[in-house]
């Protein structure tokens, strides 16, 4: 599966301020019965934002219309728990290229950047800033560049880091098997030596 | 030569190539597979025209998504179905061993690998599962992958991976009576926190980790990834040696003995340094429990939930919501809560012992009338030895019924489903909202804390009644 190329993005954002955002949360394991990676979004924080009626959690931000962006702004550390790959189909198929915390769990990191999404992590008081400047104005927007390696917010910027190799990936499509593939002799010699 | 750690000792030795400013092209000895992360990536390997680079090192078991009751009939669930024939056909088309439902080997995948010996010191093992983290019990490098990881370990056998940073935590004294290797990783995360260990591998170590059996290790080494840890390991003594060997796929012979000289070499040189260290007293520990919705949020049984003012302000809202899905107040005490459901089983505790000390405790006592026990083997070998032990007959004469072998309500992906509201006591690793079903209310504990909860209907002390 090639991956989207990611350079920069502008959009308003949908903040969900609370920590330790799971895995189970994002797509919980009752949705793990596809075969394809297709459809996840649907389920995107299922038991958040539907009753268990199947009606809509009025409160819950994704089903209030004044908030969208392609950018999900979450809580310190985001996606632990569970390695399931399908959290990151889950967030890429709702619609989101960007997700910003303070502290990402390291699976969840790994699974967004090898689907496109971009993981942005700032410091506590940018982020505490994110928050505080959505509330007061829905449409707030980020800019989110992968080559400068910034974020910023109302003329206020932070910069983040990506490793290079993964920068290099988002900002020209590549993907990792792509990459292994070409090191074919390299890992047969290495299974020969060992 | 510079003092290394285990693990640098286990990486270094698996990095095919270093890539400038980048991650390393690491080399995985074997690849464990279920039916959940997996057919996304077979089917992303059929798409690019390739084969499986090493069928022979890796190994397929269902266990996610499988009943635990009627195994021998057609699973109902139609996309579990389809799930489980499909990992089938993936593994017939790429020669990969699988442990199928109802065969004698199928079982959680976490309890197959060691006890079939695939688990050796110094290897490397990745598994689309965060709890592989298991198989650091033996001394190996072991971690959980996403799905386009395992994509890339089918393709080249091989995945590109920083290298994390190191840190140590020591343990030492002597356990408590009534306190187990659950207690002890249950107190390490409250200390450190759900994400106080993330972008780090755990070396455990300590006269408290080191008297642990293996069974007791694969606990501790499991949980690891409950503190955001990529892993934890431990390094091989006798004890490992001894679990090891005779094992179906453990070396014999001479290799044995070659393989055994080279394991020992697998410890922490003197001096080596790590980026984070943690010393921690065993004396200190109590049956623990969780009262919250992270498995950072436990307590000693006789404690109390923190109040308002041990919280930090910014913490406090989402603490608060963690409360209010639990239907717990902040200060309140845990000990004489009802409870409703009781799980024994899980990659963390569905071994022969937990079983052992499960049907132990309540040996000659009677299950609680309020209280719904699942009680569930880690592996169709864990239920043949609890066979075996007579345990299914203790286990009965108390009023509980030895279910069928799987991952079962610690996730909740087949019909062992916690109703919404109601609390259950779990051997578990994870106490999120809605793991053990929507709405669900997880407390995670020892199999021993779960035997008193199961007998009395409430929480109870287990040092207490056994």
């Amino acid at each position: 599966m090639s991956v989207d190329k990611f350079i920069t993005l502008e959009s308003s954002y949908v903040p969900l301020p609370v920590e330790n955002v799971d895995t189970d949360q994002i797509i919980p394991a009752r949705f793990l019965k596809a075969t394809s990676r297709e459809g996840f979004g649907e389920n995107l924080f299922r038991d958040w934002r539907y009753a268990p009626d199947g009606s809509e959690n009025a409160d819950f931000v994704l089903n209030k219309s004044e908030y969208s962006g392609q950018i999900l702004v979450g809580g310190k550390n985001f996606g632990s728990g569970s390695s399931r790959e399908h959290a990151a189909w889950a967030i890429h198929d709702y619609g989101f290229k960007v997700v910003v915390s303070s502290f990402f769990a390291d699976i969840f990191q790994n699974n967004a950047l090898n689907n496109g999404v971009l993981p942005v992590t700032v410091s506590p008081e940018f982020l505490n800033d994110m928050f505080k400047s959505v509330e007061a104005d829905k449409s707030q927007k980020l800019v989110v560049d992968l080559e400068k390696q910034t974020i910023s917010l109302n003329g206020k910027s932070e910069e983040f880091v990506i490793n290079p190799y993964k920068k290099n990936c988002l900002l020209n499509g590549f993907d990792d098997i792509d990459f292994l593939l070409n090191r074919k002799e390299k890992i047969e010699a290495f299974e020969a030596k060992n | 030569m510079e003092p290394k750690t285990l693990f640098d000792k286990v990486w270094d030795a698996h990095v095919v190539e270093k890539i400038d400013g980048g991650p390393s092209v690491f080399y995985i000895d074997k690849h464990l597979v279920h039916e959940v992360t997996s057919p996304q990536a077979f089917s992303g390997l059929e798409a690019r025209g390739l084969k499986v680079l090493r069928p022979e090192n890796t190994i397929a078991t269902p266990d996610h998504n499988i009943p635990t009751e009627n195994q021998h009939l057609t699973i109902k669930d139609e996309l579990s179905r389809k799930q489980v024939e499909t990992l089938t056909a993936n593994c017939e088309k790429n020669n990969i061993t699988l442990y199928g439902l109802n065969t004698p080997h199928n079982g959680i995948v976490h309890v197959v690998g060691p006890e079939l010996g695939h688990t050796q010191p110094g290897m490397t093992l990745v598994c689309g599962d965060s709890h592989t983290s298991t198989h650091g019990a033996f001394g190996a490098v072991a971690f959980g992958i996403g799905t386009s990881e395992v994509e890339m370990v089918l393709a080249t056998q091989c995945i590109l991976q920083p290298k994390p940073k190191k840190m140590l935590i020591t343990i030492d004294g002597e356990l408590q009576k009534g306190v187990s290797a659950k207690d002890l990783t249950l107190y390490v995360i409250s200390q450190l926190g759900t994400g106080g260990a993330t972008g780090y591998f755990v070396e455990y170590a300590g006269s408290a980790v080191s008297s642990l059996s293996m069974e007791g290790r694969m606990t501790v080494c499991n949980m690891s990834i409950e503190m955001g840890a990529r892993g934890g390991m431990i390094a091989p003594d006798q004890t490992t040696f001894d679990y090891v060997e005779g094992r179906e796929f453990a070396p014999k012979g001479d290799e044995w003995t070659k393989a055994v000289a080279k394991w020992k070499e697998l410890k922490t040189d003197e001096g080596a340094k790590f980026d984070k260290e943690y010393t921690f007293k065993a004396s200190d520990i109590e049956p623990m429990l969780t009262y919250g919705t992270n498995p950072g949020m436990g307590i000693g049984i006789s404690g109390s939930i923190p109040n308002e003012k041990d919280i930090e302000p910014t913490e406090l809202m989402s603490f608060k919501k963690s409360l209010d899905y639990m239907g717990f107040d902040l200060g309140d005490k845990m000990l004489g809560k009802k409870i409703d459901y009781v799980f024994v089983g899980s990659c963390t505790n569905g071994r022969i012992e937990d079983l052992r000390v499960f049907a132990a405790a309540v040996k000659g006592k009677q299950k609680a009338d309020s209280v719904t026990a699942w009680i569930v083997p880690g592996s169709k070998q864990v239920e043949k030895q609890a066979i075996k032990e007579g345990l299914v007959e203790i286990l009965e004469e108390a009023g509980f019924k030895m279910r069928q072998p799987g991952c079962s309500a610690c996730l909740a992906m087949n019909d062992d489903k916690v109703p919404a509201g109601k609390y259950s006591v779990s051997t578990s690793n994870r106490n999120f909202e809605g793991r053990q079903g929507p709405g669900a209310r997880t407390l995670l504990a020892s199999p021993l804390t779960a035997a008193a909860a199961a007998i009395t209907g409430v929480i109870s002390d287990p040092r207490e009644l056994f």
